[in-house]
């Protein structure tokens, strides 16, 4: 089996990476580039612990080939802070403690990242829904809905 | 040792705030490492091969073709990992869920492994391994395992418990009976008794992160393991014992952890990885799949529970009774017995029997999930006092309170309470803002009670205080939610310190002495209590080096508030020093200033909790929605009470899954249809309304701080509460759990 | 294995027809990643069909709509023009799993993955949808329903491939509609489903109407009963129930760990009512 040569942007830095035809990008972000901040929770794209965002759409990287990234932008949890300074969305998870294990949590914080950027002013529903592609096994939601909406009036006011 | 475990009834400075976790950037950022998250230099894939059957004999395995396929390191089955049990059934029966020996057991049983050297390979391999199975008749159904005809799933068992000994094997591996006073006196005394039967199908813990792990294991007979787990030196204990190996030669670190509840607390793919890597003699990594995860690890019991409650006019339960049938998996446990043990502990009973029976069935070993067997119990219970209480004419919180236990109460299960937190939920819930907010058409609001053991055990932790005073405080209970801020704040507040400057970590098994896991509500509990005792042993040398530098008694030196002060007036121009101070100095007084503790924490103060649920159900299609939720529930003291209540929202959220939805569904072939978080479905954000919770602080006597655990109580009522609001929002008493819209449905249908 | 891009859709559609082995297309990715996950399915070739140029385009014409193969269905929720005309539509291919699988799938893929439970199919059919297929023999447009002929199986020959999916130009006082019943709020297969397309005339009784059931039956059926109860009727309460009655009637559905028989018989026509009445008031009927 061949393996494909990929030339892609993560997280704003060029990467170049060759991967086999059938290998998510998922397993390439994780196994061959050691960006493990994407989690595998299901590999069926039921439970949201690996979503990213490639060319501004929030997508789960274990339903996209790594061969699929070709060109295009991809971003992760990896990149979601500038430089020491935490997201909005990062910093009002750890004061709402809306982790507890913290493996839904670089999902949860990426999904949230791209609610917010389509929709700065979302309702207690619209969060829900449109969180519903991550699950949480531990909080109920409740801490990650009111810190979502706590990081969404900071982001307006900035 | 001389630590006094006793409630002291200070006040706090650190305890009770809610300071950030010291583990969270990393959590944010996605640094944390969890199972799948570590790689060793070298390392081997490794894949395990499951029975398609749900029982069946191993006749012959041919893994000569795998072997030859380019790539592959290791293949192993049973016979790599013979039985070092000696006699000891519990292990032997790990031992046969790792690897089946004999027979595969259920679907999904672990048949046989390789290690290769990346997963294509490894998953190649996988079908070159022949299997030649001998298909036997299997059961799934617990009231079915039970029967006469029942195909038997191990011919060597025979009910214990009995007051005969049986002379025809059975499913049924044990009895038990728990209970007080005369049932047919108190039934006798009744003028009106329910009597119901009820079903609960079985579900698993759901953790988002799957089984994974790192082993390593060298020539020289000294191994690595890397592994997400709630207990990591129960791990050691288990895979040396298995291994055969000495525990100290191996060394088990645990990963963060990506949920757990109960379920990272039974060792399966991690003797297989060791076993592999033995053989491989490189280092193996085992991450199972989702499907996996659900046909191979954890579930809870499927249950069968029969239940009589009888009461007079006013109000007084005479006398309770009830059957319970618990399925085990394929080798005994012990969750009837359990079930058995919390069915009426809620309440004041003169006249109680309950009867439990362990049933082996063709699926996977039943594990632990928060407050293992107490939720059926409680559905069971709970639905039929409010059926009581409905009966009697009584409000149903006002029929509990009139029957709730109270301090110096006999339990069903035998001991007498202490101080406990059942009255005060009760009370809490009648005066709470949610029993009195309108509904509307098709609204129901339903309430119950749940009560959990709570554990305590063996615990040890180190605290070291650096030259600079901070404070690096090594625990040995894996910290699954927030535990690491909890102990922080309190070996802050023992030694009076700020939190900033207390870093706890999870220290590996050769790094502290041995540790029970984090299971039974006790993480916080009793790390809480060896964190007090060990810093109140830092504290001692820290009084010794102040009577050093000034000379004086130690006797004549207090600790207060980070500082040791010499007491009494002769000191009066004697500065204070504080704990930083003292520590700066610490190279020219003796050395290191630490503090260890190595205790068995007793003393676990029962919980107790009170749900209330409001829900609305469509009667043209039985779909329902959670509209609002409250948790009550006793945390004896709340240490950091954000991670408290979010214990409390995460247990009630698992709780309202498996009520409504979740379920383990088998096909007739015995095989497992719903193996992913499609079908197997656990609640989504959009599923849920905000949980309100209520903390009370009824102190544990038995604890420095009063703290109780938290953690499981909470999956305990809402089973009932959710089926006593359905009931009361359309009329229909729902008895099978979970209350799909199909099973809602066909109980509307009846009715009509 | 190979994984191939090719930029014309007769390039996709040769490389399929000369493929030896097992040939997949790939748009959204979103069932055959998870097919190949399971390992129900080895491709020995992936053709990604997203760089052919048109593809991933929403196209309005005098006609109507042309929506290319690899559009995901979050576009489709994006287009103010489509979800004007067809809400029905629309709302069926934005409940195919979640956020994130919005982002990917495609309303073509959920037609030729040929799940009797697809949530854009039903709606689809309500729609009158026809697909124009390319493949070795040239350009065919076909009904949607006549592509799928059972759960996994299409009509569509070895070389063939969906282009895009045709909707009509809207007729005035028309309306659609879509409503599956889960058990969740979210991220589940539909148990049971209706889509529902009414036009009415100038007095509000229903002139033509077009009712789709989903997953309760090997494959998406057209409930022509349904169309007959509907026509001449304002939807008062007697033909709400007749209808229920009839889609009931029409169903053939199995036990299975979704739902039970009796479930999806008397659930189905719950949605066909209900769907019916959201389709009637966005025609503008009262």
């Amino acid at each position: 089996m061949a393996g494909v040569a990929v030339s892609t942007t993560i997280n704003g830095d060029n990467f170049e990476y060759l991967c086999q035809p059938d290998e998510t990008l998922l397993d390439v972000l994780r196994d061959r580039l050691g960006l493990t901040g994407a989690k595998e929770g299901c590999g069926t794209g039921d439970c949201g612990a690996c979503s990213i965002i490639l060319d501004d759409r929030l997508v789960c990287s274990c339903l996209v080939l790594g061969a699929e990234a070709e060109g295009r932008r991809v971003e992760t949890i990896e990149g979601m802070a500038h430089g020491d300074t935490l997201h909005p969305l990062q910093q009002k998870f750890l004061e709402h403690a809306a982790l507890q294990c913290g493996i839904c949590t670089p999902g949860f914080l990426i999904a949230a990242k791209d609610l917010l950027a389509k929709n700065p002013d979302p309702t207690e529903e619209e969060i829900r829904f449109g969180l519903a592609g991550n699950l949480c096994r531990c909080t109920g939601y409740d801490k990650i809905v009111r810190a979502v909406q706590d990081a969404a009036s900071v982001m307006k006011g900035a | 040792m001389n630590f006094d475990p006793r409630y002291s009834g200070r006040s706090f400075t650190s305890v009770g705030t809610r300071p950030i976790r010291p583990d969270g950037v990393d959590k944010v950022t996605g640094r944390a490492r969890y199972g799948a998250d570590f790689n060793m230099a070298g390392q081997l894939v490794g894949r395990v091969l499951r029975s398609p059957h749900a029982h069946a004999k191993i006749r012959k395995i041919d893994t000569s073709k795998a072997e030859k396929l380019a790539g592959v390191k290791a293949v192993i089955t049973a016979a790599d990992l013979p039985d070092l049990t000696d006699g000891d059934a519990a292990m032997y029966d790990i031992l046969d869920n790792c690897m089946a020996r004999t027979k595969a057991l259920y679907d999904g049983h672990a048949v046989a492994a390789v290690a290769a050297v990346d997963a294509r390979t490894a998953k190649q391999a996988l079908k070159l391994i022949e299997v030649d199975y001998e298909v036997l008749p299997h059961v799934t159904d617990v009231d079915e395992a039970m029967k006469h005809t029942a195909p038997l799933l191990n011919d060597a068992i025979f009910t214990e418990g009995l007051e005969e000994k049986p002379v025809k094997p059975s499913n049924v591996t044990k009895r038990t009976q728990f209970g007080h006073g005369d049932i047919h006196e108190g039934f006798g005394q009744a003028d009106f008794v329910v009597e119901r039967s009820f079903k609960t199908e079985q579900t698993h813990q759901g953790y988002i992160e799957p089984h994974a792990c790192v082993a390593n294991v060298s020539s020289d007979g000294t191994a690595d393991l890397w592994v997400c787990t709630q207990g990591h030196f129960v791990y050691r204990q288990h895979c040396a014992q298995l291994l055969g190996m000495e525990a100290s030669k191996l060394r088990v670190t645990s990963s963060e952890i990506g949920g757990g509840f109960g379920g990272k607390t039974h060792v399966w793919a991690e003797p297989v990885a060791l076993a592999l890597s033995r053989k491989a003699g490189r280092p193996v990594k085992l991450v199972m799949t989702r499907d996996e995860v659900f046909r191979a690890s954890g579930p809870t019991s499927a249950t069968s529970i029969d239940v009589r409650i009888g009461a007079r006019k006013d109000g007084t339960i005479t006398a309770a009774e009830a059957t319970l049938r618990y399925s085990c998996g394929p080798y005994a446990g012990m969750w009837a017995e359990i079930g058995a043990m919390t069915a009426f502990a809620c309440y004041k009973l003169e006249n109680v029997k309950t009867v439990g029976y362990e049933v082996l069935v063709n699926r996977p070993k039943t594990a632990a999930y928060r407050a293992p067997s107490a939720p059926m119990a409680a559905f069971a219970v709970e639905s039929a006092v409010d059926e009581l209480a409905k009966e009697i004419g009584m409000d149903p919180v006002d029929f509990r309170i009139r029957n709730a236990a109270q301090e110096g109460t006999r339990s069903s299960y035998g001991p007498v309470y202490g101080p406990i937190g059942i009255g005060p939920t009760l009370e809490a819930v009648k005066s709470h803002p949610h029993m009195k907010a309108p509904l509307g058409k098709n609204q129901g609001r339903g309430m119950a009670c749940g009560f959990w053991f709570n554990f305590g055990g063996q615990t040890c932790t180190d605290l070291n205080i650096g030259m600079d005073g901070s404070v690096s405080l090594a625990v040995g209970t894996v910290d699954v939610g927030g535990s690491r801020a909890s102990l922080s704040l309190v070996a802050a507040e023992e030694l009076g310190i700020a939190y900033e400057h207390v870093k706890a970590v999870v220290a590996d098994t050769s790094s502290l002495g041995y540790n029970d896991m984090t299971d039974g509500s006790r993480g916080t509990f009793s790390s809480s209590m060896a964190t007090i005792s060990a810093a109140r042993n830092a504290i001692k040398i820290l009084r010794e080096r102040a009577a050093q530098t000034w000379d004086i008694p130690v006797e004549d030196v207090v600790w207060e508030k980070g500082h040791a002060i010499a007491k009494g007036e002769k000191y009066g121009n004697l500065a204070a020093l504080s704990l930083r101070e003292i520590a700066a100095a610490s190279g020219k007084t003796g050395g290191p200033i630490a503090g260890h503790s190595e205790l068995v924490a007793d003393g676990a103060g029962v919980s107790f909790a009170t749900h209330i649920c409001d829900i609305e159900v469509d009667p043209e299609t039985g779909s329902t929605r959670v509209l609002r939720y409250t948790v009550v529930q006793d945390a004896g003291k709340a240490v950091h009470p954000t991670y408290v209540e979010g214990q409390y929202q995460g247990g009630a959220a698992q709780g309202i899954g498996w009520a409504l939805n979740e379920e383990y569904i088998y096909g007739k072939d015995g095989r497992l249809q719903n193996s992913g978080f499609l079908d197997y479905r656990i609640p989504v954000c959009s599923d849920l309304p905000m949980i309100d919770t209520q903390i009370l602080e009824i102190p544990n006597p038995n604890h420095p701080y009063g703290v109780r655990g938290v953690g499981e109580t909470s999956i305990v009522p809402p089973l009932a509460a959710i089926a006593n609001a359905v009931s009361n929002a359309v009329g229909v008493r729902m008895t099978h759990i979970p209350m799909s819209p199909p099973r809602i449905l066909a109980a509307l249908e009846a009715e009509r | 294995m190979r994984y191939i891009r090719p930029l014309s859709i007769e390039d996709a559609a040769g490389l399929l027809a000369g493929s030896t082995g097992t040939a997949a297309i790939l748009a959204g990715g979103s069932d055959l990643l998870v097919r190949m996950k399971g390992g129900f399915i080895e491709p020995d070739l992936i053709v990604d069909i997203k760089a052919i140029e048109g593809l991933s385009e929403i196209r309005e014409t005098s006609e109507g709509f042309s929506i290319g193969a690899a559009v995901p269905c979050a576009v489709l929720g994006e287009s103010k023009a489509l979800k004007k005309a067809w809400p029905g539509v629309v709302e069926a291919a934005n409940l195919i799993g979640s956020k994130q699988v919005q982002g990917r799938c495609t309303i073509v893929g959920n037609l030729c993955n040929a799940s009797p439970a697809a949530d854009s199919v039903p709606a689809l059919v309500a729609a009158g949808a026809r697909a124009v297929v390319v493949g070795p023999a040239g350009r065919r447009t076909i009904a949607v329903e006549s592509v799928p002929t059972g759960p996994g199986k299409t009509s569509l020959a070895k070389g063939e491939i969906i282009e895009a999916i045709l909707l009509d130009k809207r007729h005035p006082h028309s309306g659609d509609a879509y409503l599956r019943f889960i058990p969740r709020t979210e991220m589940d297969i539909a148990v049971v489903s209706a889509g529902v397309n009414l036009t009415l005339d100038e007095q509000g009784r229903v002139k033509s109407a077009r009712l789709a059931l989903g997953a309760v039956a090997p494959t998406v059926i057209l409930v022509e009963e349904a169309a007959e109860v509907l026509n001449g009727s304002k939807l008062d309460e007697a033909t709400l129930e007749r209808l229920a009655k009839v889609c009931s009637g029409a169903c053939r559905p199995i036990d299975d760990k979704r739902g039970t028989v009796e479930f999806r018989r008397k659930v189905a026509g719950v949605l066909a009512k209900r769907a019916a009445i959201t389709a009637y008031k966005r025609a503008g009927g009262k």
